[in-house]
């Protein structure tokens, strides 16, 4: 096999289909999950900003809906960490190392 | 015997330990590899609690529980904005950078731009960043030393900072990445060890009921119920609606900042693959969160076990508050001499803290001036990766020195909020080329320049003209008044501008490469032709 250029290689992977769907998978995943964390997030700080009454309510004993909402960030943070590292292991993973496999056998 | 004599053993014991450790590792750093990323051998859990160890500083563990003890909620709040952050560090920036970059921030803008502005700019921002953080960590270190053994004297103080200082720098001068990382790895299980032990008990003194724990921590702060609630430090219903914009905007600082910290970024080059790199961020978040969550526990505990008006008495800001439960605490359960231990082991924990955050920050910015600035800068890449790291050394000893030097005078100003303001300018600058770099294809070497000065320089003057520098009794020079905006935090201008100044910068410049663009975006996607990790 001839050896091609690196940079002809690169584009040519970019374009490729396989290539395009690896980028949507991780593209599809990570983008929206990051809207959807920050957008939770702000929402908590803006609550805890401007609606004080509501974050004040008790629910259990002293236990208010402020304490619940700001454990509830830590929850959704270990479960998001984990569902991404589910989705990379299982959608991300096996395709990039063919990949890999595929520009090194070009580029060695 | 005395609490500070035993505390004092104990640190004794932790220096000489981490210094035999930075020995060994000098022994196996030889190349630039090693010493700006540890030869990329370090397994992701050791990372992952290196990273830990990096982020935790002081200010989150004394600061944060000290908050809590004060002002309730509000440092719980505080603490959720530095976790949820590593989920930008997760999702879009941790493997992508380890697979593209080599040892700095700077390496990944640089991979598609002209070299020398991006490098230049990213190098200035990681230093400014860093001496901000590090300034924080120093005088906090003072202060804290001073409370912990007993140091009154403006002298005992002095020579506090400069034990620091020299600390770091031969952590980081003799061991490297290696080195360094140990270090943290060492103070993130002492600092869990720790917290976990005084929250068992404290959780246990409240029979592991929760509600009750609260109920006391309400009751013995004063404040009743609002102890429960945010709004007694950060946004204050007296201090209007800025206040809560403030609020705000430091939560969108704290949120975005974290994934553009450089002494956080190079963390990621430490590992052989962009896989370890996400397991090291998975086991960060485990151990941050759960730090974070024992840190509500202790903060509401010192409140409810030793009260927040003698934790006020002994510090303003509360920072005394996690020794003070742990003396109390121990007192309450073991006796006195219990009391004693349990307070020497908190104070050690503390020094620990302090130390492995100022190396690592030492390491990220003399890493940045002598392989961006110096080597790709100043030598256009001429130069042998002996003497980039014989460059990289006598940078962390000059940084080490400027750290001192500016540290002793600051030393009665209060800038505590040089920490928000690093996280604001990281947010403002770095992320913005950093997330354009790797996923807009039309970005350019001006929208890389202009997104970093832009983000930094808006920060730093919308800062100047707050009332965290001037105006209000806790500014920096509360004597003086030319505050001009109601806002202590830049964070929610300055963020937007960064990415604006980003994408103005960017399109118009013609300059674009797609070539470049297909060759980082295979490469940050796929891991082809990463850095490898060094054989030995």
């Amino acid at each position: 096999m001839t050896v091609q250029h690196d940079s002809s290689v690169y584009e040519e992977m970019q374009a490729s289909e396989q290539f395009q769907e690896l980028r949507r998978r991780y593209r599809s995943w990570a983008f929206p999950m990051t809207v959807a964390f920050l957008a939770w997030y702000l929402l908590y700080v803006v609550l805890s900003g401007f609606a004080r009454g509501f974050m004040g309510t008790k629910l259990l004993g002293e236990i208010n809906v402020a304490l619940v909402f700001g454990v509830l960030q830590f929850v959704s943070t270990f479960l998001i960490a984990w569902a991404y590292s589910r989705h990379a292991a299982g959608k991300l993973d096996p395709l990039a190392d063919e990949l890999r496999a595929q520009v090194e056998e070009k580029t060695q | 015997m005395k609490h500070e004599t035993l505390a004092t053993i104990l640190f004794l014991v932790f220096v000489a330990g981490t210094l035999a450790i930075t020995f060994w590792a000098s022994r196996n750093t030889k190349t630039a590899t090693d010493y700006y990323a540890g030869g990329r051998s370090f397994s992701g859990v050791q990372n992952g609690l290196a990273i830990g160890g990096d982020y935790m500083s002081a200010a989150s563990f004394l600061g944060i529980a000290g908050i809590i003890a004060l002002s309730g909620y509000d440092g719980f709040l505080y603490s959720i904005g530095f976790l949820v952050a590593w989920l930008v560090a997760l999702l879009l920036v941790a493997e992508l950078m380890r697979n593209s970059g080599k040892f700095t921030m700077a390496d990944v803008l640089a991979f598609r731009m002209s070299p020398r502005p991006v490098r230049t700019a990213a190098g200035v921002s990681t230093i400014v960043v860093s001496i901000f953080y590090l300034l924080a960590q120093m005088v906090g270190a003072g202060a804290l030393v001073g409370l912990l053994l007993g140091i009154t004297s403006q002298s005992g103080k002095v020579w506090t900072i400069i034990a620091v200082g020299l600390l770091m720098v031969i952590y980081v001068v003799i061991g490297g990445m290696k080195g360094t990382t140990w270090v943290q790895i060492v103070k993130a299980v002492m600092l869990m060890t720790g917290a976990a032990l005084v929250t068992l008990l404290v959780l246990g003194k409240f029979g592991f009921n929760l509600s009750s724990l609260l109920g006391d921590a309400a009751t013995q702060s004063g404040k009743g119920d609002a102890f429960l609630n945010a709004g007694l430090k950060y946004g204050t219903e007296a201090q209007g609606v800025w206040g809560k914009i403030d609020l705000i905007s430091l939560g969108l600082a704290l949120v975005l900042g974290t994934a553009g910290l450089p002494h956080i970024l190079i963390r990621f080059y430490t590992v052989p693959t962009a896989r370890d790199a996400r397991k090291s961020v998975l086991w960060g978040i485990g151990i941050i969160g759960v730090f974070y969550l024992l840190t509500l526990v202790l903060g509401f505990g010192a409140a409810a076990v030793v009260g927040s008006e003698k934790i006020a008495a002994a510090n303003a800001a509360g920072n005394t508050a996690a020794p003070q439960l742990a003396e109390a605490i121990g007192a309450d359960i073991f006796g006195e001499v219990g009391g004693t231990i349990l307070l020497a082991v908190i104070a050690a924990v503390a020094f620990a803290t302090i130390l492995a955050v100022v190396a690592g920050l030492t390491l990220a910015s003399s890493s940045s001036f002598a392989h961006d600035l110096y080597a790709h800068v100043f030598k256009r890449g001429q130069v042998t990766d002996k003497e980039e790291v014989r460059v990289a050394r006598i940078a962390a000893f000059v940084i080490g020195a400027i750290a001192i030097a500016l540290a002793i005078p600051a030393q009665s100003l209060n800038v505590a909020f040089l920490v928000a303001l690093a996280f604001a300018v990281a947010a403002s600058g770095n992320l913005p080329a950093i997330l354009y770099s790797l996923f807009w294809k039309r970005f350019n070497t001006a929208g890389a320049v202009s997104a970093i000065y832009g983000g930094l320089i808006s920060a730093l003057i919308l800062v100047i003209f707050s009332p965290a520098v001037s105006g209000a009794k806790t500014a920096m020079f509360p004597d003086v008044d030319f505050h001009l905006i109601e806002l202590s935090n830049p964070g929610i201008f300055s963020i937007p501008i960064g990415f604006l100044c980003g994408y103005l910068g960017t399109i118009f410049s013609k300059e674009y490469n797609a070539s470049k663009y297909a060759e980082i975006e295979v490469r940050s996607l796929t891991g082809v032709g990463m850095e490898k990790a060094s054989e030995h």
